[in-house]
């Protein structure tokens, strides 16, 4: 059977997809939490306050969702996530899968972001290793304010890394 | 209205063509660069896999959210979740969202000068039986213009959002009403070249959905790809 086609989420998924917060992959009162914020940016780097971010770590199963549009404290284009920095596969990096919806996007996007700390393990992983240098270092966080800070360009001199689905 | 809808070009598939000039968003935010190709043990991850506690009461009956009833035709929008090989994705979370049937959506962004619905939020969740079945009541949303160029009109059309087993059957797409005028001055359609392709978006009238004195019915199946190698068929939602 054909696949069916994918088509834009547009401006207003909120209606459909978001009715609670779910930006929260670990309580922001674990011990382990890390605050993640990042960016989602267009081609000229204006951010883009229609997209939805969302945050899926395979090994211990927990996901959440984010949407860019302006709320209290968080300006619009960015997004924010509580996580922990996951377990790993043996031989793999810890990571997380982020999937990327936005107007303008007739298909979302999938992106993986790796952790600062994680030198060896980053240096060991596969995917990372079938990179450019240059790309390999765009799917890995920076430390900032003691959390951590992940921007996404969908274009321009600093476009992310994304992979097919 | 040739920059719009281009012709049409069966090469590229059921897939759309994320970089259409005819839809102007597209131009600052498609990526411009090849997509990396994972490893297949790694492509066929296993994504979230939600239960009935995503679910609320009436989150299946759009028509039912609030004190009174929503104005517009009334529809039962139904069908299944299937793989390429045909087979049903059972327990897949289906989310979607609409217009009213003034073609207004409750969104604060939305300044189309169509009047609200007080009975309508045009938000709703389900997930898909053993069968892969899926059934929606709501109410037929209405077209409405928008700002992708001269006298930009969307199709009638209600998005849907699934989540199945694997990590890459991740779908969000839109489900249209057959024989819509606007097909044809519709970039976002028009961006799936295929005409073949372009029509698995659009759902059917069918008799046998439509519930006597009470509600049309429209039938609209949707075909994820493979859940992969590492992907059984999925476990019963859990509880």
């Amino acid at each position: 059977m054909t696949k069916t086609p994918s088509q834009t989420v547009g401006p207003y998924y909120a209606i459909g997809l978001s009715r609670r917060v779910q930006n929260e992959l670990v309580p922001p009162d674990d011990p382990s939490a890390v605050v993640l914020r990042g960016e989602l940016l267009d081609g000229e780097g204006t951010p883009i306050t229609d997209g939805l971010i969302e945050v899926w770590e395979p090994v211990e199963r927990r996901w959440g969702r984010c949407g860019t549009h302006p709320v209290d404290g968080r300006p619009g284009g960015s997004f924010s996530f509580v996580i922990s920095i996951p377990e790993a596969r043996p031989g793999h990096a810890p990571h997380l899968e982020i999937y990327v919806h936005a107007r303008g996007l007739l298909k979302h996007q999938r992106t993986r972001m790796y952790f600062p700390d994680e030198l060896d393990a980053n240096a060991a992983d596969p995917v990372l290793a079938g990179l450019a240098e240059a790309d390999r270092a765009r799917l890995v966080a920076a430390r900032e304010d003691g959390g951590l800070r992940f921007d996404i360009h969908m274009q321009g001199a600093r476009e992310t890394v994304f992979f097919a689905t | 209205m040739s920059e719009i809808v281009l012709p049409d070009d069966p090469g590229f598939g059921p897939e759309v063509q994320i970089d259409y000039p005819g839809y102007r968003s597209t131009r600052l935010r498609a990526p411009t660069r090849a997509l990396v190709t994972l490893p297949e043990e790694l492509h066929a991850l296993d994504g979230p896999v939600f239960g009935e506690d995503a679910i609320e009461e009436f989150d299946g009956d759009l028509t039912r959210q609030h004190a009174g009833e929503p104005l517009g035709e009334r529809i039962v929008v139904s069908g299944r979740v299937l793989d390429e090989d045909g087979r049903p994705v059972r327990g897949a979370l289906i989310e979607v969202w609409q217009a009213n049937a003034a073609g207004r959506y409750h969104h604060i962004v939305d300044q189309h000068p169509a009047p609200l619905d007080p009975n309508f939020s045009g938000g709703g969740r389900v997930l898909t039986d053993k069968e892969g079945n899926y059934r929606f009541v709501t109410i037929k949303p209405g077209s409405y213009p928008w700002g992708n160029h001269e006298n930009a009109w969307r199709p009638a059309h209600i998005h849907f959002s699934v989540f199945a087993g694997a990590f890459t059957q991740r779908h969000v797409t839109q489900r249209y009403f057959p024989g819509d005028p606007l097909f044809a001055f519709d970039p976002i359609f028009h961006a799936v070249r295929d005409p073949k392709a372009r029509e698995l978006l659009i759902s059917q009238f069918d008799l046998a959905t439509t519930t006597p004195d009470w509600a049309l019915g429209f039938r609209w199946d949707i075909v994820l790809g493979r859940g992969g190698a590492g992907t059984t068929p999925m476990e019963e939602p859990a509880s």
